[in-house]
């Protein structure tokens, strides 16, 4: 309720857009006037990635590894054949590594010169994936950014850093939950977190 | 020598702050605005991933610090958007077209988002034979800079440069981000995954388990002995 200034009197400020918004909206103005833009092609884009392109994409693809072994070894082969037969090809997804989590070694994925992240399979990063804390720290002391993010690794895991430098984009295959025995990948893809196929998170079974 | 951008192992920036599950994909408008925007122009084809990339990278380390994600996104391309005469300066300063553009043909239609964005962009090519083979032992070239051009794009960050590490896979040949932000066409070069054991990078802090891996172009590589 932008307008409704009588429950909101202190706040007035509310009511105008930031500065920033003005002047990506003045961007766009002019871009259209140009004949540059189309404002209707803004809106299929943000669209795309708000509601069609995020990380159920990628969910299915780790639930169907954890239930398809023969998957699971095409896609640790090849990920961008494995996930382009799944439909799941596209723009920040052209060259893709999968790389599997396992009780000797955990996997977590950084870009610290940007913020480079596999879109058609998990969308658009979050805002900690593209922090300054987060890019300066993952390489130099994962073990404690996981702290932050709650994981607790086996104290037989080694951590490897993947370092998105190029135009490799890397999803982590968590670990398989326990207690999740005889379920199908429908049943599992909703275990699959997005943080832990960025591997700072790890996929939990289902709640008791 | 390295930029703002280049902050791997940087110390101060405090805690990581983990999102809520249910936070949106845009936490405001405009920054689905700006990524929006950005996509868009670059269909205009005016300039490739890595000019676009290097625009963010050289905003002034000021800027840089300062600036929110999208805000850099928004002060890059109106960089670019100006630089190669797709607007001019006074039309970003009034903020209205004072004429048309020939690009205008070039753009991006509602219609053609979703096959676009399926399309994509892979960077591999035909290119050299690999110099190094799994398991070779490689250092990188120090100090990391584009040996083209001062201050210019270069994909090794600091905290790799003069290190030791080992071959661990080879990706086939990919445009050089080197040549290919400076209009040197796309120069395509050998990359690899490259292990580095952390406590060569971190020091005795680092578990001497775990390691860091980073895809690197041969010309950042050089044969390591003993």
């Amino acid at each position: 309720m932008p307008h409704d200034h009588a429950h909101d009197p202190d706040h007035a400020h509310a009511v105008l857009p930031s500065e920033p918004a003005l002047r990506v909206k003045a961007l766009e103005t002019l871009l259209t006037e140009k004949g540059l833009v189309d404002p209707a092609a803004l809106d299929e884009i943000i669209d795309t990635y708000q509601d069609k392109i995020g990380p159920k994409n990628g969910a299915k693809v780790i639930a169907r590894a954890w239930t398809d072994p023969a998957f699971k070894a095409a896609l640790l082969a090849d990920g961008t054949a494995a996930v382009s037969e799944m439909g799941f090809y596209g723009r920040q997804g052209e060259h893709v590594t999968v790389v599997e989590n396992t009780p000797e070694v955990h996997n977590m994925v950084v870009c610290t010169l940007c913020s480079c992240y596999p879109w058609p399979l998990l969308g658009i990063p979050p805002a900690w994936y593209k922090s300054d804390a987060y890019r300066a720290r993952a390489v130099r002391e994962p073990r404690a950014v996981l702290a932050e993010f709650g994981v607790t690794l086996l104290p037989t895991q080694k951590v490897r850093v993947w370092d998105s430098t190029a135009e490799m984009r890397y999803l982590v295959l968590p670990m398989r939950p326990e207690g999740t025995e005889g379920m199908s990948a429908a049943e599992l893809a909703p275990l699959v977190s997005r943080d832990a196929m960025v591997g700072t998170g790890i996929a939990r079974g289902p709640k008791p | 020598m390295s930029r703002v951008h280049d902050m791997g192992g940087r110390f101060g920036d405090g805690a990581v702050i983990p999102d809520l599950p249910d936070a949106p994909v845009f936490e405001k408008d405009w920054h689905a605005r700006t990524l929006a925007i950005t996509l868009a122009a670059g269909a205009l084809g005016q300039w490739n991933l890595d000019i676009s990339r290097h625009a963010r990278e050289r905003l002034a380390p000021k800027d840089y610090s300062r600036l929110s994600y999208y805000e850099k996104w928004i002060a890059a391309l109106a960089d670019l958007l100006v630089e190669k005469g797709v607007v001019t300066r006074e039309e970003l300063r009034a903020g209205h077209a004072e004429g048309g553009s020939p690009l205008a043909e070039r753009k991006l239609l509602a219609a053609n988002v979703g096959a676009v964005l399926a399309k994509g962009g892979p960077v591999d090519r035909a290119g050299t034979a690999p110099k190094f083979k799994m398991s070779d032992n490689v250092r990188t070239i120090h100090p990391a800079a584009n040996r083209f051009v001062a201050g210019g794009h270069t994909r090794l960050p600091s905290y790799a440069s003069g290190q030791t590490g080992e071959v661990r896979a080879f990706h086939g040949c990919h445009i050089f981000p080197d040549a290919h932000a400076h209009g040197r066409g796309e120069d395509p070069r050998p990359i690899y995954a490259v292990a580095f054991p952390a406590q060569a990078l971190w020091g005795p802090s680092a578990d001497p388990r775990d390691e860091v891996i980073l895809d690197l172009w041969e010309p950042y590589l050089e044969p390591a002995h003993g």
